[in-house]
């Protein structure tokens, strides 16, 4: 392997560790469950970025092939991080948190997590007034 | 015809993308396996998900990821020295109400997924007729610059690409 591929590929692997150590002390250090939320959720789009970009660059220059194996961990934590945060954040919401000391959505009759009835809704079951509503699928055939 | 065979192209498409990045390779073998997910599970999954979201400008996509690509790595940063070198009592949390214009589901789902991924910011709950964000962030002395930043830099580039 080659020394700038050896240099590259050490600096992207200290970012990463470095981006990795504070996010996890974020989560010691912060003071409660919604700031303590932000450390983790971030850090690991750098800190696990940035091996993934070290690996992507060591196959490339020891084996001379390009691997695609990165790509799909990096879009993969990119479509779940935000998923996990969103549930965090909902236990907070119904656990912890008062609607009244959030603030309010101006035109609406509130957050979904306090005022949905019944089975979660979803936006599909609130067509907006001034578009027409989305035809329902036919799913008998 | 087309819509019970393929529901949604674009889905076949990375499904097989996703199973050649998956097996590494590029041959006969795994092309033909990508094809059958990418025209199966498509089928399968159509119920779930009747409408087609419909692109209006795909090149504005590229341009999309890349601002958020560059968000993240720089907001990576500040939310870092804000662990490392904030004192608590300076820290200032705030829960921030983003009000929408953007309307399809999907759009509104790549809006709150980059809300959390770039740093500082978490996407905490929907109103309930679907018109606003709620937001928790991090540090925010000025809450309201928070909700044009989101607006000006994500909504407007998503509303020019899901239309």
């Amino acid at each position: 392997m080659p020394l700038w591929a050896e240099i590259t590929v050490t600096v992207f692997l200290v970012i990463a560790g470095v981006f990795g150590l504070v996010g996890s002390y974020g989560l010691v250090r912060l003071p409660d469950p919604m700031t303590r939320l932000h450390a983790p959720t971030k850090a690991t789009t750098l800190g696990v970025g940035g091996v993934l970009i070290a690996s992507m660059i060591y196959f490339f220059a020891a084996e001379g092939r390009i691997s695609a194996h990165e790509l799909l961990i990096a879009i993969f934590l990119f479509l779940t991080s935000p998923i996990t945060a969103l549930f965090i954040a909902k236990v907070h919401l119904h656990l912890r948190e008062k609607p009244e000391n959030l603030p309010t959505p101006r035109e609406a009759a509130g957050w979904a997590s306090y005022t949905a009835s019944g089975p979660a809704r979803g936006v599909r079951d609130f067509p907006p007034q001034d578009e027409p509503a989305s035809p329902v699928a036919d799913t008998s055939h | 015809m087309r819509a019970r065979f393929l529901p949604h192209p674009i889905l076949s498409l990375t499904l097989l993308i996703t199973w050649l990045l998956l097996v590494n390779s590029v041959s006969l073998n795994s092309i033909v396996f990508g094809a059958i997910l990418g025209v199966v599970i498509p089928m399968i999954t159509q119920p779930y998900w009747p409408d087609i979201p419909k692109l209006r400008s795909p090149g504005t996509v590229i341009g999309y990821i890349l601002v958020v690509l560059y968000d993240i790595v720089m907001a990576n940063i500040q939310v870092a020295l804000i662990v490392l070198f904030k004192r608590r009592q300076d820290l200032q949390p705030a829960w921030v109400c983003v009000p929408l214009e953007i309307r399809s589901p999907e759009a509104i789902t790549v809006l709150a997924g980059t809300i959390t991924l770039t740093p500082g910011t978490v996407s905490c709950d929907l109103a309930q007729d679907g018109h606003a964000i709620l937001v928790h962030c991090l540090h925010a002395p000025d809450p309201d610059g928070v909700r044009d930043d989101i607006k000006s830099r994500y909504e407007a580039r998503l509303k020019e690409i899901f239309g």
